[in-house]
């Protein structure tokens, strides 16, 4: 009989840790082919129309970068709730919350129209996002409550509360009925620059820029020692006079901002207002995004960057293919198992065994 | 009408029953498998699938469980084979389970299914008022009773069961008697994957004969809450599946009278039902800790 035996490294591996996000992709890559050989297609065709057809062209690459940034925001926010052992998945709806929050201006004050917006509204989708956030970080702190299960029903209320926004009181004279919200002045969007032949807005160099501060954070200050510690070792965390439930709310605040920021300049930049679905579920696809760059945020804007590929590889085989979008999703969920899978290389070595020789190494 | 409400909460709660019994399996074995959605919602696109296909819902049914067994194969060999982190790859099956669900199930949009029979009993079925909630029944609801009994009797009266709770209190320890950690709990994982197929499967075969993208609908979380709820004994599971499945139908036949109250606030109710329940569930932490598997989520490499 055959098996895979683990055997535990003697330390951490530093070229797996490098490495298995690498091996991840690969073994993802393999895995497409073989589904376009499934479907009748040319394994290779179908790996470039997917994967590297989308960023040939500079539309490709601002289409990525505008798929990237929200996705790259929310995943730090979830990277430091996860390094410190706070399951938060509900970044989805404290996106929704917090867009619905910052739109209360251009909505039901319209006629308040200056430059101030456009800063307020950030913050108070940020604010939004963080108070909703701190609800299952509460609950968590004060009754010991699953912060995974409560953060997750939070996303359908949110969701249905945007519905009921969208359908009910912000439902726009002029919308023809249509469930929406007026569309926002113009000092509430973000308007796109040319910058070398790409349009950006602002969002992508405040990603950029939330990354850098992270990675400094994380590497050389008390607050990213704390985050660790506490992850690892609460009990050790408690000695070094670090507060769990602290961080519990730290953690959950900074993520349920970072999530609402990132929904608001999703709204601002692509819909101009508010309506039933506002985010593809990017609140969710920031979970892969997190672990694909390791928790960490120069690894989180590069696994960034390679997710968003995947939304748009899934409408490149539309239109070239005739294949369905919804592929992208399936590999992304494969891809997010190989991550984890690829993980354990760090920890231990993977040999297969047969039966006998099993017994006769370790006897 | 107070037998067409029983009717409708039966309806309700059999696909969280169902889910929830298996992974309270699951749990007690030591593993926290957060993919129940995932495996739902592919019990219930498999269901569909096969019903349309064959034309006949039973092996329908059966298909719904197998699926729900597939991919729960994917998640036991990450976590169990490979100790990844329990929590992490769970989440990964339910976004890789909805992602393919969706994908399989592109064609089946809008196509009408077939409705799986409820049973008929001459005479009995058509007594009054207590004929047709006992009697008149589809498989399903039948087998979600059985699965609650079954359980119940195999964790607490036989001997695999005691083994299992062994490796889900104490691998360690019942690595050390001899028994096969990683074996007993990849047959719980599939155990459990196979009754949340089959909850799923219900959904599409049963309760609404159709394919609808993301149908679960957030019933596989509301099981994962269950399990908690019932602090890990199976006829609990039961009665919190009933109250939630009473919660459901509330909402739908308020929604009916149409009494102005926005429908979109009747929906949360089952969400923020689940997030109450636990709330109230964890007050009592004693009671809790004393049935938590005390192995649960903890991965284990047999040090041979």
């Amino acid at each position: 009989m055959m098996r895979l035996e683990l055997v535990k490294r003697s330390e951490k591996s530093r070229l797996m840790s490098v490495l298995s996000p690498v091996v991840a992709v690969a073994l993802t890559v393999v895995f497409a082919g073989i589904v376009f050989a499934a479907q009748g297609h040319n394994p290779l065709t179908g790996i470039w129309y997917f994967f590297l057809e989308p960023i040939t062209s500079l539309w490709g690459v601002e289409q990525l970068i505008t798929k990237a940034t929200p996705l790259v925001i929310i995943a730090l926010g979830l990277s430091v709730c996860y390094l410190s052992n706070n399951w938060n998945i509900g970044a989805e709806g404290q996106l929704t919350i917090g867009a619905i929050v910052g739109s209360i201006l251009p909505i039901l004050f319209p006629d308040f129209v200056n430059p101030v917006v456009l800063p307020l509204m950030l913050l108070m989708a940020m604010a939004g996002g963080a108070l909703f956030a701190l609800i299952p970080a509460k609950l968590k702190t004060v009754f010991g409550t699953n912060e995974i299960l409560t953060s997750l029903m939070l996303v359908y209320c949110s969701n249905l509360f945007l519905d009921w926004m969208v359908r009910g009181p912000w439902r726009s004279p002029q919308g023809y009925n249509f469930p929406i919200t007026v569309d926002f002045h113009e000092w509430a969007v973000l308007n796109a620059v040319d910058v070398g032949g790409i349009y950006l807005n602002l969002s992508a160099p405040i990603a950029l820029l939330l990354v850098v501060i992270l990675a400094v954070v994380m590497r050389s200050t008390l607050k990213g020692f704390e985050i660790r510690v506490l992850g690892q070792s609460p009990r050790a965390g408690a000695f070094a006079g670090f507060s769990n439930r602290r961080m519990t709310a730290f953690a959950f605040a900074l993520s349920g901002a970072l999530a609402g920021l990132a929904g608001m300049m999703v709204v601002m930049s692509e819909i101009g207002k508010l309506q039933p679905v506002i985010s593809p579920g990017y609140g969710f696809t920031a979970i892969i995004v997190a672990f694909l760059g390791r928790l960490n945020p120069v690894g989180i804007l590069i696994a960034g960057l390679v997710i968003a590929s995947s939304y748009l590889g899934g409408e490149a085989i539309q239109t070239s293919l005739q294949m369905s979008s919804k592929l992208a999703t399936v590999i992304q969920g494969v891809l997010l198992f190989f991550v984890l899978a690829a993980d354990t290389l760090i920890l231990y070595k993977v040999r297969l065994v047969t039966g006998r020789e099993g017994e006769g190494a370790h006897a | 009408m107070l037998e067409a409400i029983i009717l409708t909460i039966i309806t309700a709660a059999t696909p969280l029953l169902l889910a929830a019994t298996g992974e309270l399996v699951v749990e007690k074995s030591g593993v926290l498998n957060l993919g129940v959605e995932g495996m739902m919602v592919m019990g219930a696109v498999a269901g569909f699938a096969v019903t349309i296909s064959t034309g006949s819902p039973l092996l329908g049914i059966v298909g719904g469980a197998i699926a729900g067994m597939l991919v729960s194969l994917i998640f036991a060999f990450v976590t169990l084979t490979l100790v990844a982190n329990q929590v992490a790859s769970g989440l990964a099956l339910t976004l890789f389970g909805l992602g393919l669900s969706g994908l399989m199930g592109e064609s089946f949009v809008g196509q009408p299914g077939i409705k799986l029979q409820s049973l008929h009993v001459p005479g009995l079925t058509d007594l009054p008022f207590v004929g047709k909630i006992l009697f008149g029944q589809d498989l399903l609801v039948y087998l979600s009773f059985a699965a609650v009994f079954g359980v119940s009797w195999f964790l607490n009266r036989t001997r695999a069961g005691l083994i299992l709770r062994a490796v889900g209190d104490n691998h360690t320890s019942a690595h050390a008697l001899g028994y096969s950690v990683i074996g007993v709990r990849y047959l719980a994982v599939i155990f459990g994957g196979a009754m949340a197929g089959l909850g799923g499967a219900y959904l599409s075969v049963a309760y609404t004969p159709l394919w609808v993208e993301n149908m679960t609908a957030g019933r596989g979380w509301i099981a994962l809450a269950l399990v908690v709820f019932a602090s890990w004994i199976p006829w609990r599971a039961a009665i919190g599946a009933y109250l939630f499945g009473a919660v459901t139908v509330l909402q739908l036949h308020t929604q009916a009278l149409g009494i102005g109250f926005p429908s979109q606030f009747l929906a949360m109710l089952p969400y923020l039902a689940t997030v109450i329940v636990l709330v109230a569930i964890s007050g009592n932490r004693r009671a809790t800790l004393f049935n938590t598997p005390s192995s649960l989520g903890k991965s284990f490499v047999p040090d041979r």
